[in-house]
């Protein structure tokens, strides 16, 4: 008896749940004002890496606008569980903002899905060039094998073992584009050159990647790049062994100013200023957008710091130049 | 069976009460950590009632995180009987999820009718094979199972991170250079049902009704009552004849088996593809330990991990809400998720004492009454039975 | 390709780095035997790495003092101990919950601090290699051994320290008394409730030593959850270790071992696919304790709290 009127009481609060779902969403308010820009991004947003490179983007558009009268943006970071970001991203689109980016590749499963209920407001995906044809859907991606090709470049002129190590997390999207590239440059400008590749299987483990980068050295490194957040861990490696480090995403110059030779940025607000042009004449998706060394969304900064000799430098600029114009393919891409 | 009475009720509803006592007590502590982030935790913690049970939507949402969070459970409610620390219900979820998002790839010619029970089928299998392993390891070889579940976790996800950027990728992105590791969306006709316009699939009311076949399984079958009976005291109960090894096993395939269950159903509910960030939490979202925590604060009934999960899920989606609305980083509502965790299971102390202080005065009263045996089982889980 | 692994270059390759990686797993894996000896399972090890990482990285990059880093990564790693023990021993809280509350909190809280009080990824100069005389120089094995950091030295220095701890002092029949048999022990006038807190305590100073041995020796960074699962693997590789401290220095040199071997299989171009690679490890653990076919029972209160009868 005991038990069955627990299974009516389970029953009852189900029921009474669900008969309080009938109330029906707010509708998103029209409002006059700043343009609003919601962001969920996976990783946190001082990673120097992947959220940090939005984040700093971000910032720099608001700057750009006018300050927090023109543009106001608020962030969900660490939303690496998808189905989090999918409840935020309807969240952010149900309060009424005007632009909605889901920066991180899987979370588009879940735009697609949401998008059409929000016909509305302008989301963007990254990194990717899909849309789903959907028309209030942007996409955005970096090419990243360009700075990567750029990077292996000045690696494999500088490298006196003729040694290179790669630190990656798992070997997939825009982390395997830039190992790619790095390589391809690299073997292009010295083929006696040995790029030694290692993914750890993880965006997180700083151990792993600091071990993996160890590796590199005892395997004759003089030389190392490495992409995503847990790279950090690698970075010390290299100041500690004096092998220069090359840097992706955001720039890593700070950690170790000694043996950073050059970093690809990412400036997203290339992307972002023409979405937001667009949303302002009426378009609200259905394009995508690249950002290459060609718009200036991917930038490579070299360390003031370090010496780079003349001829290297030289032919670093010829590369870019060279990527810019065609000339030159990273021939990583199918 | 003893009668229902008033100060039954009386008790059974403070014991109810007790964790959402603890799950305030918890909240006031972050109010203090929100205060130091100048938050208003007031205004922070209308939020996350917002986010969990403010509207249709934010119901729904409560109802769906906790989905996997009660089946997951279901499966610790057996094994933990058993005596059996499964904490392997992530790897379980992916394996579960990898088996049965197979079924929906290949069969792309079958009606829906007809794939979707066979891929939460799957589904179940697959956790039962990542479940049976430690299984058999600690029945055979007395490999410890906190041991080699946490060792599987690790297995599954470098396995999920193989398949989904190789033998099982989406084609559409095999062609790109961004090759997002997950798979092709499934059909239309292959995705639960849901409660439209929300997220809220046909799998929680499966989840509900396990949760009675659990209770059903655990209680009044001789299966169920073998787990127990092994889980209590192995030395009798192989002395009683019981195929000690067997319900070893038994427990954790049983237990992987839900939490299989437990990842095809976010794949064909909720995300209707298989997709990852190169974490195991980024699929699972850790219901494969959250999952734990909500069936112990249901005692491990199957009955009570219910309301736990229910509770539990709005906890989670309710934070994510009030990380939005006063922009607190996401990591405050770890912590927070953490504080809650703790003091409930600390407060789990007053609730056996009243527990032990009724028992002595049922005792007291009906002196020499046949004593129901499975009132101690699982008291060093804090468990409780009817 | 293959045959490259056994040349000399790799060989040390693998050993010194198996060792390296094998320091944070032995200050957080002792430290959790000491604790499971006396029958209190903490699956909370991770979350005060976290807190002691942090902890040792600030306090080492405020005072340019790294053995105040260290201390104050035990300070914190005691604090989270003291708590824990008093939600086990005085709330007789379900261990494995309480800990995977423990380990939220410091997962949340590390990120968090690390987000509003330092606010980006910064270095630190940690601790340097610190060459023994004579030893150091030794060709090969000074190059495995000894040129390594001071903790990583003191991690296993560690290991003979608690073996003898445990086996030949009185506290160490007290604790493993009050994890076979809280009862018998209690009734000899042992106080349960003080030897377990005496060791949850001291597992959270080793963990976050661990923590520290981590920010500030190994990686000389902090970055949010930078543990990445290594707490929950020093948990498993007590089972491993079978609650002896040797046996538990065998399973994080065999876990490290495998590790470093795979990153090494992945450098010389092994044609195995990275994801399959990084497995290596975990397999490997599992399968060399199938094949050793353990006899070994674990500690008789593990999990069980002592309720003393009145």
């Amino acid at each position: 008896m005991k038990k069955l009127r627990w299974i009516l009481i389970v029953l009852l609060v189900v029921g009474l749940l669900l008969s309080a779902c009938q109330a029906q969403p707010a509708a998103p308010e029209e409002e006059e004002g700043p343009f609003q820009i919601a962001v969920v991004m996976p990783s946190s947003i001082n990673d120097l890496a992947f959220s940090q490179s939005m984040y700093d983007a971000l910032l720099r558009v608001q700057e750009e606008m006018g300050g927090e009268e023109a543009m106001t943006f608020d962030y969900s970071d660490g939303m690496f569980v998808v189905d989090d970001a999918a409840a935020a991203i309807r969240d952010y689109a149900a309060e009424g903002y005007d632009l909605v980016i889901a920066h991180g590749s899987q979370y588009g499963s879940s735009l697609q899905e949401i998008a059409p209920d929000f016909p509305e407001t302008s989301f963007v995906w990254g990194t990717t060039v899909d849309t789903f044809g959907i028309d209030n859907i942007f996409a955005y991606e970096a090419a990243s094998d360009e700075g990567g090709y750029v990077n292996g470049v000045i690696a494999a002129s500088l490298t006196e073992s003729d040694v290179l190590g790669v630190v990656g997390p798992i070997e997939t999207g825009d982390a395997k584009l830039y190992v790619d590239g790095f390589v391809a440059g690299a073997e292009a400008t010295n083929p006696d050159v040995q790029v030694n590749v290692n993914y750890i299987g993880s965006f997180s483990d700083v151990a792993l990647a600091s071990e993996a980068a160890n590796t590199h050295v005892a395997a004759g490194a003089d030389a190392m790049t490495g992409t995503a957040q847990m790279v950090v861990g690698a970075i010390g490696v290299a100041e500690e062994n004096d092998a220069m480090w090359f840097g992706t995403q955001s720039s890593q110059t700070e950690l170790a100013p000694d043996v950073v030779v050059a970093n690809q940025i990412y400036r997203w607000e290339v992307v972002l200023n023409e979405i937001i042009d667009l949303i302002g004449e009426g378009t609200l998706g259905g394009q995508s957008f690249t950002i290459n060394l060609e718009n200036g969304g991917e930038v490579i900064e070299f360390n003031p710091e370090y010496d780079l000799p003349e001829d290297v430098k030289d032919l670093a600029d010829d590369t870019i130049q060279g990527i810019i114009d065609g000339t030159i393919s990273t021939d990583v891409s199918e | 069976m003893s009668k229902p009475s008033q100060e039954n009720w009386y008790a059974k509803l403070i014991d109810i009460a007790l964790p959402i006592f603890a799950t305030l007590a918890a909240l006031i502590v972050g109010a203090v950590m929100l205060l130091l982030l100048n938050v208003n935790p007031i205004e922070a913690y209308a939020a996350l009632w917002e986010g969990a049970f403010g509207s249709q939507n934010a119901l729904a949402e409560t109802l769906v995180k906790a989905t996997p969070l009660l089946l997951v459970g279901l499966g610790i409610c057996i094994s933990f009987r058993g005596d059996v620390i499964n904490i392997g219900g992530e790897g379980q979820m992916i394996v579960g999820a990898i088996i049965g998002t197979q079924v929906g790839l290949r069969m792309v010619d079958s009606p829906g009718w007809l794939v979707v029970p066979l891929a939460l089928l799957a589904g179940f299998a697959g956790g039962a094979l990542w479940g049976g392993i430690p299984g058999l390891l600690k029945a055979y070889f007395n490999v410890n199972e906190i041991l080699s579940t946490v060792m599987m976790n690790a297995i599954a996800v470098q396995l999920m991170t193989f398949l989904l950027r190789g033998p099982m990728i989406d084609p559409a992105q095999a062609e790109l250079a961004s090759k997002i590791p997950q798979t092709a969306r499934l059909m239309e006709n292959f995705r639960l049902p849901r409660w439209i316009p929300t997220r809220l699939h046909l799998g929680a009311l499966i989840a509900v009704v396990l949760a009675v076949l659990v209770y059903i399984l655990l209680w009044r079958t001789t299966w169920g009552y073998r787990i127990r009976s092994v889980g209590q005291n192995p030395d009798a109960s192989a002395y009683a004849g019981i195929q000690v090894k067997n319900y070893i096993v038994l427990a954790l395939v049983l237990s992987g088996a839900f939490a299989g269950l437990a990842g095809v159903m976010q794949v064909y509910g909720v995300n209707y593809r298989m997709i990852t960030d190169g974490s195991g939490s980024g699929f699972t979202g850790r219901a494969g330990f959250n999952g734990i925590v909500a069936a112990l604060f249901g005692q491990l009934h199957p009955l009570g991990t219910i309301p736990a999960s229910i509770l539990f899920g709005a906890l989670l989606v309710g934070a994510n809400k009030m990380q939005r609305v006063v922009q607190v980083p996401s990591a405050l509502v770890i912590a927070l998720n953490g504080l809650v965790v703790v003091f409930v299971v600390s407060s789990e102390i007053w609730r056996r004492k009243r527990q032990r202080r009724r028992l002595a005065a049922e005792m007291a009263l009906q002196e020499g009454a046949p004593g129901e045996s499975d009132g101690s089982e699982a008291a060093h889980y804090g468990g409780e039975v009817d | 390709m293959i045959s490259d692994l056994f040349s000399m270059t790799v060989l040390v390759g693998i050993l010194a780095s198996g060792i390296r990686l094998a320091t944070p797993y032995l200050y957080a894996a002792i430290g959790e035997t000491f604790g499971q000896r006396s029958g209190v399972l903490n699956l909370g090890v991770e979350g005060q790495m976290l807190l002691g990482a942090f902890t040792a990285f600030y306090v080492a990059i405020q005072t340019g003092n790294l053995w105040l880093g260290v201390l104050s990564a035990m300070i914190v790693g005691a604090v989270m101990g003291l708590a824990m023990a008093f939600v086990t021993v005085n709330l007789q809280a379900v261990q494995g919950i309480s800990g995977i509350g423990f380990y939220l909190f410091g997962l949340g809280l590390s990120d968090l601090l690390f987000q509003r009080v330092l606010g980006t990824v910064e270095t630190v100069k940690g601790f340097p290699k610190f060459n023994l005389p004579v030893l150091s120089d030794l060709p090969i094995v000074g190059e495995i051994f000894f040129q390594q950091n001071i903790l990583v030295y003191i991690s296993f220095a560690l290991v003979p320290l608690a073996w003898f701890v445990l086996n030949k002092t009185t506290l160490g029949l007290k604790i493993r008394a009050v994890g076979e048999n809280p009862e018998a022990a209690d009734s000899l006038g042992v106080s349960v409730a003080r030897i377990r807190y005496l060791t949850i305590i001291l597992g959270g100073t080793l963990s976050g030593i661990a923590g520290a041995s981590l920010s500030i020796a190994l990686l000389n960074v902090f970055q949010q959850n930078m543990t990445s699962g290594l707490g929950f693997i020093a948990v498993a590789l007590v089972y491993f270790g079978a609650w002896r401290p040797f046996g538990v220095l065998g399973g994080a040199l065999l876990f490290s071992l495998v590790n470093s071997l795979q990153l090494w299989v992945q450098v010389l171009g092994i044609p195995i696919p990275s994801d399959i690679a990084v497995m290596m490890p975990y397999i490997l653990t599992i399968l060399v304790l199938v094949i050793s076919v353990s006899r070994v029972r674990a500690p008789s209160a593990l999990t069980k709290p002592f309720k003393r009868e009145e």
